[in-house]
C-alpha cells in the first residue's frame, strides 16, 4: 500500500541534522513544559484581590467576579442640565396591570408628586409626577398599554401640599402616606422584585449604598448634600419591618460619612468586584431569602432619599443624580435632573447612529433612543459603541485589546484592568451550553447558576426553588450573561423562571 | 469590509437550500464573527465564544498529531528492522506516518462533519463546534492499523447515536470520541486491541506495548523498553497517546486556559495513585505489583485524564462533583487496567462508565446544596 519509494536512503543524508535537532526539540519540549507550569502557577498568584481598606473589621470579602474595565468612567462635580421633559413609564414595572388607570389628561397641569395614573388591580398604589408642569403627551405602546406619560416641566418647581404623618404613626397609617404620597413604587419586593404588597410585613430591609455596576455612579455624589434626607428615609423604613434595616457598605475604600455613621441600621462591609455591590448578593450573605414567601424589601440610596425628603421638607422631591459615562461619551460627567428625565436632553446632543445608549448599566440596562427616557430606577445613562462589524478572525485574533474573563486571552490571564472600548456585538452565536466553570466564577453566591437555569428551561418548579431561584435577580446573573461562552440570555430565562414561578 | 460583502454575496436561499447554506454558514462564521449584537441586557459580551474555545483544545492536540505520525513511520521501520536510530530518516518516517494518520483525520472529519451538517440544516441550526475536538481526538486514539471504514462506520454511530439522538453538540451522555472508539473496541475487537495493531504497515509482526508486557511484572517491560523511550513515547502505541511530554504540554495549556478542569485530572491522579498504592501493598499478581509510578509511563492514562475525561459537556459540572468524578475515573481505570486480562487498558471503559454517573455524582452534590437551603425555610 505504501510506495516503494519511501524506503529508499535519501532521507538519510540528513541524519546529522536530526541528530542535532532532535536533542535541542527535546529540551525546548522540556523548556516549553517549565514555562507552561510557570505561567500557570502566575496566573493563580497574580490573580487581582479585592482591596479591603485598612483597620476594617468583619468585611465579607467576595473573590468572585469582574469588574469590566470600559472607558468612560464618570467623574467631575455634579452639574445642573436643563432637562424639559420627564416621563413616567408603566412598563417599568413588573406584573402591574399594562393599562393602567389614568387620573390625568393631556394639557393637564400638575404639580410635582400629583398622582398620574394607578394600578388596577391595586388602586392603592399611585404613580405620580417627578415634576411640575403640563401633561404633554400619553403615549401607548401594544394593545393600547400606557408605555409613556410625558410630562413637560414649568420653569420652577411647584411641590404638592402633602399631610405628612408623624413619623411616629403606626404602621398602617405611614404605609398608606407613602403610598399616597406615590413612594411606594420606589421600593422593591423580592423576590420577583416587584413593587410591595400592602399586606405583607419584610422581613428585612435591605440598601446597597455601593453600585459596582460598570461605570456605575459613585454612592458618595448621590447622597452629597441630602444626608439628613437619607437618614430620615432610614427611620422611617426601620419603622416598616419587623426585622431589621441592613446597609451595605464598601469596604474597599473609604466612604461617605452619611454611610459609615447611618444610625438605626445593621452595617455590612463587603469587597469585591462586580456583583459584589448588588444588594442580592448582600442579602445573600446577611440573611438569604428563603423562600417565595419570605419577602424583603430593598431600596436604592436616592430613593430612601426621596422618602427622607418627604418628611424632612413635607414634598415630593424626585432629584436624581444621574452619572453619564461610556466609551463613547466624550464628557463622562454627572448631572442633577429629576426622575425619567429625556435622554436626548440629558445627554444634549443627538448620538451618532453607531453609538448604543443604555438607561441603566451595560449590563442590566434597557437600550433606548434619544426620544426616550430614563427608567423609573436608573441614575445612569452608558453610551457605547453598537458593534454592527463583521470581525475578521475576530474568534481568534480580536483585532484590539477586549475586556475579557476568557483564560485564552492574555487580558483574561494578566488583567491590565485599563479602560478599553466595548460595544454590543454578542463576539460569537447562541451555542448550546458548554460550559468550563465561568459561571461560577462570575457569580459570588452558594448556587449552581448553570443547574438553575436548566432547570428553568425544563420548567422543574421544585427544582428551581431549592436551587434558590427566589435569591436571584437579573442583575446578579447578568456578569454570568457577559462571560457566558455560549451566548445564552440567561437573564431573559431567570426572569421566564421568576414569572412561572410567581404564577405557580 | 469588500471581503465581507463578496461573500455574503455568495450565500444560498436558506429555504431552497437548507444543506449548502448550512454549509456556507459554517465556513462564513468561520472567516468572520457575524455582526450580531445585544438586542436586550445584557449588552455586552465576552469575546470569546464557542468556536475559540473549541479551538483551543485543537491547538494542544496539534503537537501530537505532529509527534504521533513521526511515531507511526518510527514504529514502522523499526518492525522492519531499519533506520532504528529515531534520528535517522525522519523524512520518511513523517511521510509514512502522515499517510496513515492523515486519511484517519479526514475520514473522521468528513463522515462526523457531514452527519453535523446534516443534522444541523434539518434542524435549521448553525452548526455546533463540539466535533471539531471530537474529530481531532478520534484518529490519537486509534491504532494507526485501524481500517478506514471501520473508523468510518464507528464516526458515523457514535455521532448519530450518541449525539444527535440526543440533541446535538451540549446534550450527548457520553464522549464520543470513546463511543467510536469503543464502538470499534466491541465490534472489531482484533482491529484494536492484541499485539499485531500497534505498528502499521508491516504484516505478521507483532509489537507488544508496555502494557502487555506488564502483566507479566515490570521487568518484562523494562527488557524492551527503557523508561526514556516510554517517557518520550518512541514505543507502540495509539497514534496520539505515547509522547508523555507532548501531552503533559498540552494539558498544561489546556488549564491554563482553564478550559479543562483542575479538579478532574488531579483528582484522576489521585485515583490512580490511591488504586497503585493499594494494588502494591496487595501484590497478588506481577502487575500489581507494578510500581504505581511507572503507571503514569504506559498506556494512556495521560491522555485520557487530560483530553477526554475534562470534556465539559458529559464530565460532572459541579466543583465538588469533578473531583469524586476524576478521583473515580482515575481509580477504575487502574482496577480495569490491572484486572481485566483481555485488554489491558481501562481508561476508555472508566471515563465511559463514569460519563453515565457524573449526573449521579452531581445530583448528590446539589442535593446537599438543596438540602441546606431548604432547611433555611
Amino acid at each position: 500500500m505504501i510506495p516503494a519509494f519511501l524506503s529508499i536512503h535519501l532521507p538519510m543524508t540528513l541524519t546529522p541534522v536530526f541528530g542535532l535537532i532532535f536533542p535541542t526539540l527535546s529540551y525546548i519540549i522540556l523548556g516549553l513544559l517549565a514555562l507552561m507550569s510557570l505561567l500557570y502557577v502566575l496566573s493563580f498568584l497574580m490573580r487581582k484581590r479585592p482591596p479591603v481598606k485598612k483597620d476594617l473589621k468583619d468585611v465579607i470579602v467576595l473573590k468572585k467576579g469582574y469588574d469590566i474595565p470600559i472607558k468612560g468612567a464618570p467623574a467631575g462635580d455634579v452639574q445642573d442640565v436643563k432637562v424639559t421633559r420627564f416621563a413616567i413609564q408603566p412598563k417599568n414595572f413588573r406584573y402591574i396591570f399594562p393599562i393602567p388607570k389614568l387620573t390625568v389628561a393631556v394639557g393637564d397641569q400638575v404639580q410635582a408628586g400629583d398622582v398620574l395614573f394607578f394600578d388596577r388591580d391595586r388602586p392603592d398604589i399611585k404613580f405620580v409626577s417627578p415634576v411640575s408642569g403640563t401633561v404633554e403627551e400619553i403615549l401607548r405602546g401594544a394593545k393600547r398599554s400606557i408605555s409613556e406619560v410625558v410630562i413637560r416641566a414649568d420653569e420652577t418647581q411647584h411641590y404638592r401640599a402633602l399631610d405628612v404623618v408623624p413619623e411616629t404613626a403606626e404602621r398602617a397609617r405611614l404605609v398608606a402616606f407613602l403610598a399616597e404620597a406615590g413612594v411606594w413604587p420606589m421600593i422593591n419586593q423580592r423576590p420577583y422584585d416587584v413593587i410591595p404588597d400592602f399586606d405583607k410585613v419584610p422581613r428585612d430591609i435591605f440598601i446597597s449604598t455601593f453600585d459596582t455596576a460598570p461605570l456605575a455612579p459613585d454612592g458618595a455624589k448621590l447622597v452629597e448634600g441630602r444626608e439628613a434626607a437619607f437618614q430620615k428615609g432610614l427611620d422611617i423604613l426601620a419603622r416598616l419591618t419587623s426585622g431589621s434595616v441592613h446597609l451595605g457598605l464598601d469596604g474597599r475604600k473609604d466612604i461617605h460619612p452619611a454611610f459609615a455613621n447611618a444610625k438605626g441600621v445593621k452595617k455590612h462591609y463587603f469587597s469585591g468586584f462586580h456583583p459584589a455591590g448588588n444588594v442580592g448578593i448582600h442579602i445573600h450573605h446577611i440573611a438569604p431569602i428563603r423562600g417565595g414567601e419570605d419577602v424583603v424589601w430593598t431600596l436604592g440610596v436616592q430613593e430612601v432619599i426621596t422618602i427622607g425628603t418627604l418628611f424632612t421638607e413635607g414634598k415630593f422631591d424626585a432629584t436624581r443624580i444621574v452619572a453619564i459615562g461610556g466609551n463613547r461619551e466624550a464628557s463622562p460627567r454627572y448631572v442633577r435632573t429629576f426622575q425619567g428625565a429625556h435622554i436626548g436632553e440629558l445627554l444634549g446632543y443627538s448620538p451618532a447612529h453607531d453609538v448604543r445608549v443604555i438607561s441603566g448599566d451595560v449590563l442590566t440596562g434597557e437600550r433606548k433612543t434619544e426620544d426616550e427616557f430614563l427608567n423609573y430606577f436608573d441614575d445612569q445613562i452608558s453610551v457605547i459603541d453598537e458593534g454592527d462589524y463583521y470581525e475578521m478572525f475576530g474568534w481568534l485574533l480580536p483585532s484590539r485589546k477586549v475586556p475579557t474573563v476568557s483564560y485564552t486571552y492574555k487580558e483574561g490571564l494578566f488583567p491590565s484592568g485599563k479602560p478599553m472600548d466595548i460595544d454590543a456585538n454578542t463576539h460569537g452565536e447562541k451555542r448550546a451550553f458548554v460550559m468550563t466553570g465561568e459561571y461560577e466564577r462570575m457569580l459570588p453566591m452558594d448556587l449552581f447558576p448553570q443547574h438553575l437555569m436548566k432547570a428553568i428551561l425544563v420548567a422543574d418548579y421544585e427544582r428551581m426553588e431549592a436551587l434558590g431561584i427566589h435569591e436571584l435577580s437579573e442583575e446578579d446573573i447578568a456578569l454570568c450573561e457577559f462571560a457566558c461562552t455560549s451566548k445564552q440570555p440567561l437573564q431573559q430565562i431567570l426572569r421566564q423562571g421568576l414569572s412561572e414561578m410567581m404564577s405557580e | 469590509m469588500g471581503l465581507v460583502d463578496f461573500f455574503k454575496k455568495l450565500e444560498p436561499d436558506k429555504k431552497k437550500r437548507p444543506l449548502l447554506h448550512t454549509l456556507y454558514d459554517g465556513f462564513f462564521t468561520f472567516l468572520f464573527v457575524p455582526n450580531h449584537r445585544a438586542g436586550q441586557a445584557s449588552h455586552v459580551h465576552d469575546h470569546v465564544d464557542l468556536k475559540r474555545t473549541m479551538i483551543m483544545v485543537v491547538l494542544a492536540l496539534v503537537p501530537l498529531y505532529l509527534f504521533g505520525m513521526y511515531n507511526v513511520g518510527h514504529q514502522h521501520y523499526l518492525a522492519l528492522g531499519q533506520y532504528s536510530d529515531p534520528t535517522e530518516a525522519v523524512g520518511a518516517k513523517l511521510l509514512y506516518g502522515a499517510l496513515r494518520v492523515l486519511p484517519m483525520y479526514i475520514v473522521a472529519m468528513v463522515v462526523g462533519l457531514g452527519i453535523e451538517f446534516y443534522f444541523a440544516s434539518k434542524k435549521g441550526h448553525a452548526i455546533e463546534e463540539g466535533y471539531l475536538v471530537t474529530g481531532a481526538l478520534i484518529p490519537l486514539i486509534m491504532p494507526p492499523t485501524v481500517p478506514l471504514w471501520i473508523l468510518a462506520v464507528a464516526v458515523a454511530l457514535a455521532v448519530i447515536f450518541g449525539k444527535e439522538a440526543f440533541g446535538g453538540t451540549g446534550m450527548n451522555v457520553v464522549n464520543i470520541a470513546l463511543l467510536a472508539r469503543v464502538i470499534v473496541f466491541f465490534a472489531y475487537p482484533q482491529t484494536i486491541s492484541g499485539d499485531a495493531v500497534w505498528v502499521a504497515g508491516v504484516d505478521g509482526y507483532s509489537g507488544a506495548t508496555p502494557l502487555a508486557l506488564a502483566t507479566q511484572g515490570w521487568d518484562q517491560v523494562t527488557q524492551k523498553f527503557s523508561t526514556e523511550q516510554m517517557w518520550w513515547g518512541l514505543i507502540p502505541g495509539s497514534v496520539g497517546e505515547t509522547c508523555k511530554p507532548l501531552i503533559l504540554l498540552g494539558a498544561l495549556f489546556l488549564l491554563l486556559t482553564r478550559i479543562a478542569s483542575w479538579r478532574i485530572m488531579l483528582g484522576g491522579l489521585l485515583g490512580l495513585v490511591f488504586m497503585g498504592l493499594l494494588f502494591n501493598a496487595w501484590g497478588a499478581t506481577a502487575f500489581m505489583r507494578v510500581p504505581w509510578y511507572y503507571h503514569l509511563y504506559m498506556g494512556s492514562f495521560l491522555f485520557a485524564i487530560a483530553f477526554m475525561a475534562t470534556d465539559p459537556v458529559t464530565a460532572a459540572s459541579t466543583n465538588r462533583g469533578k473531583w469524586i468524578y476524576g478521583f473515580l475515573v482515575g481509580l477504575f481505570g487502574l482496577l480495569i487496567r490491572v484486572f481485566n486480562p483481555a485488554y489491558p487498558e481501562g481508561w476508555m471503559l472508566a471515563i465511559l462508565l463514569m460519563n453515565v454517573f457524573a449526573p449521579l455524582i452531581d445530583y448528590t452534590v446539589l442535593q446537599a446544596n438543596m438540602k441546606k437551603r431548604l432547611k433555611r425555610a
